[in-house]
């Protein structure tokens, strides 16, 4: 019997495992038109939301007269602030400790802040409405500066007590939010001093937006005969946007449903809750209809989280060998009109501590210091794990300066000075432990991919050129090695508003075989439904066309903290196995009695459980799928079920190395990108076509980053770039091609071994482009400018450098 | 990104066209690719409570080649692009529309409408005043002819009466080498400066040369003075300086976020000389 069994590496082929580019399931749906997002969702009676927003960024409220808006036929209710007072939802919680208010309570912080909302039978009245709506405003000056805003007489938080603290401790400054410390700032400025070497540099990530393709957006449904909230929308964390719906609205949570269904791209973007939600709640439960916000580009642009914004001073210092002794870094970040970053509590500058970047840094200190300005609040994670961007931009930048303090080759200075293979787990001076890694190999097959020793020298001959007046481009060479810190997190050390940042997995297995897997995370286009299948194929022996997944609906996933921060596969991911894991106990055990031999005397073998020693003796998974349905197994419940919830016990961190080669025309300021190689090191790979288009994405977000895309204000506190002629998002033509490549270094605590990619590209890809660019004027004196390197900020430096002759 | 209510008109004459124009004044607006109006209804900038829609309207259509060249109104970039008579007769269009947008735009941008917006932003403008074309708008006298180089006042503002419409443009089959040369910061966008040359040669020397400039004043640019700089010349590298100088005393850029004015004009520098080297090569 059985000897038709295919061989094992043929059925292990069949399940498309870990390790398969199995094509995403996904993409039949939104590749025919046939995705369901938010906006698509349409409810009988359903009104639609718009609001009234402030065009000016400081100012106080006079007046706000609705009496024309309401006169308009179909306008059902215009909510102010004072409408939603006396419910106490006028102000909100913010993710970060702070409030911020829903609608404008007495004066606005930002330009496009909303004011009023008007709900009415459809989107053209509601628009119609918005118009209608009079404000009174007196202008208040504009801080737009957080330098200047420390040292103003403005008070621009007049609801907080200056005297009092913050969320994160004592405030300096009325417009001070909060200062947080890590590491040892004497001992490190001991080292400053004595080292033999010291650079200094000012580095500035812009403030930019993750922008995705589908903007934020909800529909409230409050059914007013069960006492039932229905809450669809774009949320990142639909179980933690449950709970606070629940907290701020009094409604018990097991009375709120919140779906989100497809999302077109988060980044971030559609982590923390917006004034949108809470009015559509309001105007729902007021109404007994369903109500429909959207936002729409601009709205997005200039109002829903930006990201970044972060001034980092730094000091690095070395021996004259070129060894790192310290690292300093004050940052001051601005965070706009309200704190709302996105960080877990106790991380109010998010993990930039992990600003040692790969480097063996014996002592080093962090301090950062959160401002107020009259810009937009948010402060999100823009495709990365709670500001790792902006620590891997400024570590990069800061060894870049450090190299040409030193004269030596900045690739060597990053070997000299990187964790070494044997230093793992590795505790860095500002306290995490990174779990593995192995810089040195992906370092040196980096710099060999690209031929890194012909291109120094063929960017020295271009020198040469350009000054006997033969050229009139630049080459760059851009270096990145990065090393990330995804995957929050120990619930020890990690929660937002209290919820520890664990995630789940719940899986059923049917009878005759396939499977339903639930998780508290949520696709925004990561392609879980494709990859959490490959990681329980694997484990519990069913291929993964046989295993739905199934996220974002609180009624029936396990609760979990959402997707963002690169934290699916190393929480919810590690969760699946463990899951899995449980299953496959339980089905040995049906096995054995099944082949009548004891539990300990089969083993699992990709698919099946095999009689040690007789693998002709075995029972596929199928078979133990049906047999826990249909046989009385004594001492074992019938059914095949499991659920896990994760702590993870350690972050995870991946790390790269990227190189860009890049030419530079200095008249007009552009730029062509001759190569872009990328080595990911994430650990266990599930699906390398996955990974592989998650490299390119990120890449192009961080091209569009370091290359032109900024939200930019005026003095008077005007969004600059509030449309998508201005905000700069990368086409095919703009685009380069990126070659990709791998090492492979598990994590030694996650159950796969799997780290996390999606964020990788944008963390390591900003300071790859932005090097590159600095590396092209080295030879011309260039040592830092702050990005984004559009063309005439590209072109000014030349010309500061006196390359226009 | 809502607009206001508006009512539709979809005329198929002109005659009709005209008559709405008259009856409704400044409440109405002709619309061809509508790439620019679309947007400044949708932000509520413009407010058009009857639009009248030119799409159904066959005597805006169609090119006419030879040594006279008549470009229907409702002529999209598109069909510019594809049309291979007019590409070996005035090869300087295609090469203008290709840096038009993207493909989806071009489909739906129209020569008329690019050229009756008086937008500075728009690429055709300048391209006219290179060509010396001649606009011809019908209004309720009927027809009349008016210069490209006459036609714009200031950025909107136009030769143009409100109750007329852009019917054609025609201009002389071009003889020479050309050349337009855009610098911009990404498909779609706007140019940070742009250049459009057109000249011809008599043994080494230059005979003829038009320059015009794009976006790099309230109005698009032509540099009659920077042409003549050329005439005459066996465009040295010299020859090129004197004309970009006279270039950049024509111009008057703005600032925006494509750049502080010294850097635009530097930038229009470098497009101009590269334009005319392109264009001389050609020649």
């Amino acid at each position: 019997m059985n000897d038709m069994t295919p061989d094992r590496n043929e059925r292990k082929a069949n399940l498309k495992g870990l390790g398969s580019s199995r094509k995403r399931v996904e993409d039949l749906r939104f590749t025919q038109g046939k995705g369901n997002y938010v906006d698509d969702i349409k409810l009988e009676g359903m009104l639609h939301g718009d609001f009234v927003r402030s065009p000016y960024a400081h100012a106080r409220i006079k007046s706000i007269n609705t009496d024309a808006a309401m006169a308009l036929d179909g306008v059902l209710a215009v909510l102010t602030a004072k409408d939603l007072e006396p419910l106490g939802l006028h102000w909100m919680p913010t993710l970060a400790g702070d409030k911020q208010m829903v609608l404008a309570d007495g004066k606005v912080l930002f330009q496009g802040q909303e004011v009023a909302y008007v709900v009415a039978k459809d989107r053209y009245i509601a628009a119609d409405g918005a118009e209608l709506v009079e404000v009174e405003y007196e202008e208040l000056p504009v801080l737009v500066d957080p330098f200047e805003a420390l040292k103003s007489d403005v008070v621009l938080r007049e609801d907080l007590d200056p005297k009092a603290d913050g969320a994160h401790g004592p405030r300096k400054h009325p417009n001070h939010i909060f200062t947080w410390e890590v590491g040892e700032k004497e001992a490190t400025e001991e080292v400053l001093d004595a080292s033999d070497v010291v650079a200094e540099e000012m580095v500035y990530y812009h403030r930019t937006h993750p922008c995705p393709l589908e903007t934020c957006g909800c529909v409230a449904s409050m059914d007013k005969v069960n006492g039932k909230l229905t809450l669809y929308g774009t949320f990142q964390a639909p179980h933690a946007i449950r709970t606070v719906v629940s907290l701020i609205s009094g409604l018990e949570e097991h009375n709120i449903r919140v779906i989100s269904p497809d999302i077109g791209g988060g980044f971030g973007n559609k982590v923390g809750a917006y004034p949108g939600y809470v009015c559509s709640v309001v105007a729902s439960i007021v109404t007994g209809l369903p109500v429909k916000w959207v936002e729409d580009r601009m709205e997005n642009l200039m109002t829903t989280a930006f990201a970044r914004d972060y001034w980092m001073k730094g000091k690095i210092s070395a021996t004259k060998e070129g060894k790192i002794t310290g690292l300093w870094c004050h940052t001051t970040a601005d965070h706009g009109g309200f704190d709302a970053c996105a960080d877990p509590t106790k991380f109010p500058a998010g993990f930039m501590n992990i600003c040692t970047g790969s480097y063996d840094i014996p002592t080093a200190y962090l301090a950062v210091d959160g401002v107020y300005t009259n810009k937009a609040p948010g402060g999100v994670a823009y495709r990365c794990s709670f500001r790792v961007t902006e620590a891997a931009y400024f570590i990069e930048r800061m060894i870049e300066v450090l190299a040409i303090e030193l004269n030596m080759d900045a690739a060597e200075l990053r070997r000299i000075n990187f964790i070494k293979q044997d230093q793992f787990p590795y505790t860095s001076a500002l306290g995490w432990e990174y779990d593995s890694g192995d810089y040195h190999t992906a370092w040196d097959k980096a710099l060999k991919a690209v031929g890194y020793d012909d291109l120094r020298k063929e960017q020295a001959q271009r020198v040469e050129d350009f000054k006997a007046g033969k050229t009139r481009k630049l080459l760059g060479i851009g270096l990145t090695h990065f090393t990330e810190i995804v995957g929050a997190g120990p619930v020890k050390n990690c929660d937002i508003l209290g919820l520890g940042m664990f995630d789940s997995c719940e899986i059923r297995i049917h009878p005759t075989g396939s499977a339903i897997a639930r998780l508290g995370t949520i696709s925004q286009g990561q392609g879980h439904a494709t990859t959490f299948a490959q990681i329980l194929a694997s484990e519990i022996g069913l291929p993964a066309d046989s295993i739905t997944i199934e996220e974002g609906d609180t009624d029936t996933a396990p609760y979990g903290l959402g997707t963002y921060g690169s934290r699916s596969t190393p929480v919810a991911g590690a969760a699946t196995a463990m899951a899995g894991r449980k299953i496959r106990a339980k089905a040995q055990m049906i096995a054995a009695y099944m082949l009548e031999v004891h539990d300990d005397d089969v083993e699992f073998d990709v698919d099946r459980f095999v009689v040690k020693g007789a693998p002709e003796r075995f029972k596929t998974m199928k078979e133990i799928a049906f047999a826990a349905y249909n046989q009385a197994v004594p001492g074992i419940e019938p059914g095949l079920e499991a659920v896990s919830y994760y702590d993870p016990p350690n972050m995870t961190y991946p790390f790269g190395a990227y190189i860009c080669v890049m030419e530079i025309d200095v008249d007009t300021g552009e730029h062509e990108i001759r190569q872009f190689y990328a080595l990911d090191d994430c650990g266990t790979r599930i699906n390398p076509m996955i990974i592989e288009g998650q490299v390119h994405g990120g890449l192009t977000e961080a091209l569009s980053i370091a290359m032109g895309q900024e939200i930019a204000y005026d003095n008077m506190g005007n969004v600059k770039t509030g449309t998508l002629m201005d905000f700069f998002l990368p086409t095919a033509w703009e685009t380069p091609n990126y070659t990709t490549d791998h090492t492979t270094t598990p994590s030694p605590h996650h159950p796969i071994g799997a780290k996390g990619v999606g964020e990788s590209p944008n963390v390591g890809g900003v300071p790859a482009f932005s090097n590159a660019v600095h590396d092209a004027f080295k030879a011309f004196g260039l040592r830092q400018v702050h990005m984004p390197h559009d063309h005439w900020r590209i072109w000014k430096t030349a010309n500061d450098l006196g390359l226009h002759g | 990104m809502i607009p206001a209510a508006f009512d539709y008109h979809r005329p198929t004459d002109l005659n009709s066209v005209i008559s709405l124009l008259q009856e409704h004044g400044d409440d109405a607006r002709v619309i061809a690719g509508g790439h620019s109006l679309i947007p400044l209804m949708k932000l509520r900038m413009a407010e058009v409570p009857h639009l009248i829609d030119l799409q159904s309207i066959d005597a805006l259509t169609g090119i006419e080649t030879g040594s006279k060249i008549r470009i229907g109104a409702m002529t999209t970039q598109s069909d510019i692009i594809n049309n291979t008579s007019l590409a070996s007769s005035a090869p300087i269009l295609k090469e203008a529309s290709l840096q038009i947008a993207d493909p989806q735009i071009r489909y739906m941008g129209t020569v008329g409408g690019n050229v009756a917006n008086g937008d500075p932003g728009n690429d055709m403008p300048g391209l006219m005043q290179c060509l010396d074309a001649t606009y011809i708008l019908c209004g309720p006298e009927g027809e009349r002819e008016v210069k490209a180089r006459d036609f714009y006042h200031a950025a909107y503002m136009t030769e143009r009466e409100d109750d007329e419409v852009m019917v054609a443009v025609t201009f002389d089959a071009i003889k020479g080498g050309y050349a337009y040369v855009k610098q911009k910061r990404k498909i779609g966008d706007y140019a940070t400066a742009a250049a459009a040359v057109i000249m011809s040669k008599d043994g080494s020397t230059c005979k003829e040369a038009s320059i015009a400039m794009t976006n790099l004043s309230d109005t698009p640019i032509f540099c009659g003075a920077a042409s003549d700089c050329l005439i005459g010349t066996s465009v040295s590298a010299e020859d090129i300086k004197n004309a970009v100088a006279s270039m950049i005393d024509a111009i008057d850029p703005a600032e925006d976020n494509r750049g502080p004015v010294e850097f635009k004009k530097h930038a229009a520098a470098v497009v101009l000389s590269r334009a005319i080297e392109r264009a001389w090569q050609r020649a």
